[in-house]
């Protein structure tokens, strides 16, 4: 009878989900094994630079300070802009008069990368803290270190944070990193669904899920592949580019014009899209690898065209929207004298 | 006439002998991973790469021993290299900076 009952139940159950549902849209199912190996873990620290409070607190401190550039007109929040997707917004950064050559790529969920910049220079996020351009380099980061270490306010912070250790390029660069540490994205719908919650993701975000993951079709996991849906690789896409990307530092021929492979957590905050930002949107993107690239004298062999559907593009958008976390606040602090 | 074919049938043993003497070693790349961490092979033997990822990879050293680069290959391929002088070579995929791994070549 019980049986029976619940059987009701759940035919009834179903029947409303299906009458709720669009004609023809399937109800998004409960993740699979392989759908788990999806979920983001804790991010990685090294030993020599366990986050603490403290650590974090001086990082962003740091992060949003002026001061800490060569003409003390910008922080590494003007490029890495919290209500941006920590990114500026422009196709490429601009950099007091100077028009860099490439986009300024987010920092959410940097530690989990295991290299740094858009050509792989940089082989820590503490290294990466210091020099990231011209603008930041690595004598003005000095002289920079020697300006924060006269300000009482952060000669406190730096006592909490790291006991003992002096106030010079090394330390400020672990306290950012540790900061950096702490912007992470993993409380997007796709990350609710892969908890369990199946009304997370709408239908059509779990088709372009399929669409993403499956190799005869978007095959985008060739390389954005794993929890933070990048190889951690570096790969031709076919954009036409003059710049050598990783070849810079590989000189291997199929680094010419290759680049990192970004994160997608975020990706709906982060455009324009592409190392060079030639990309306005998330549908011109879906549309580029659906056409295998444009200059595919150095591309990759992954890529190639796609020939999907209207439907399979849109769901694929569609899908990359649900990597977007609740969005939060971010309080911008207040700066030590 | 007869000369011609004596030493075509000594070079034909030479050569014989020479591949009967080097051996070829297959590593797969699957997992973004080579399948050894550290392989042993004598002058002259052959590594072959076979990728059995759903993916591109490249195989490459610029090892003082030996330097190559083997360029990209896809799914379901294989690139072979002789390593022809003894000592260390550090494999890596320019693709995925995280897939290494060392072919001590002794003599």
């Amino acid at each position: 009878m019980s049986t029976i009952s619940n059987f009701l139940a759940s035919t009834a159950a179903a029947a409303l989900l299906a009458a709720a549902l669009p004609a023809g849209a399937q109800p998004v199912p409960v993740p699979t094994a392989a759908d788990r190996e999806w979920r983001l873990l804790e991010v990685p620290m090294p030993k020599e630079n366990i986050s603490t409070p403290a650590r974090v607190e001086l990082g962003k401190t740091l992060f949003f300070d002026p001061r800490i550039s060569n003409a003390g007109a910008m922080s590494c929040a003007s490029c890495h802009e919290p209500s941006l997707g920590w990114a500026d917004g422009r196709k490429t950064s601009i950099v007091g008069s100077d028009v860099m050559g490439r986009a300024s790529p987010t920092i959410v969920n940097l530690g989990y990368n295991t290299l740094y910049t858009w050509d792989g220079r940089k082989k820590s996020l503490e290294e990466h803290a210091v020099g990231p351009h011209r603008h930041l380099s690595a004598p003005d980061f000095k002289a920079a270190a020697e300006r924060i270490s006269k300000i009482s306010g952060y000669q406190a912070m730096f006592a909490s944070a790291y006991p003992g250790e002096p106030i010079e390029v090394e330390t400020i660069a672990k306290a950012m990193a540790a900061f950096q540490r702490s912007v992470v994205s993993n409380d997007s719908a796709f990350d609710r669904w892969l908890a369990g919650d199946t009304k997370a993701l709408t239908p059509e975000q779990y088709r372009g899920y399929k669409v993403f993951s499956d190799s005869g079709k978007g095959n985008c996991a060739a390389c954005h592949k794993g929890s933070n849906f990048t190889d951690n690789g570096f790969h031709n896409i076919g954009l036409k580019t003059a710049d050598q990307g990783r070849f810079a530092f590989v000189k291997v021929a199929s680094m010419k014009g290759a680049f990192k492979t970004p994160t997608l957590r975020e990706i709906e905050m982060t455009a324009p899209y592409f190392h060079d930002g030639s990309a306005t949107t998330l549908r011109e993107v879906v549309d580029y690898y659906d056409k295998g690239g444009v200059d595919r004298s150095n591309v990759s062999p992954d890529i190639k065209p796609l020939n999907l559907s209207e439907q399979e593009k849109n769901d694929l958008v569609a899908f990359l929207r649900s990597l977007t976390s609740k969005s939060t606040q971010v309080i911008r602090p207040v700066l030590p004298q | 006439m007869m000369k011609n074919l004596q030493i075509t049938a000594i070079l034909a043993i030479l050569l014989t002998a020479a591949q009967a003497q080097a051996a070829e070693h297959v590593v797969s790349q699957k997992g973004r991973a080579f399948s050894v961490k550290q392989l042993s092979v004598k002058q002259g033997d052959s590594v072959k790469f076979v990728n059995e990822d759903p993916f591109a990879h490249n195989v490459f050293s610029l090892s003082e021993t030996k330097s190559f680069d083997l360029g990209s290959h896809g799914t379901g391929t294989s690139k072979s290299v002789v390593m022809d002088k003894a000592g260390t070579v550090e494999v890596e995929c320019a693709v995925h900076p995280d897939m290494k791994m060392v072919v001590e070549v002794k003599k």
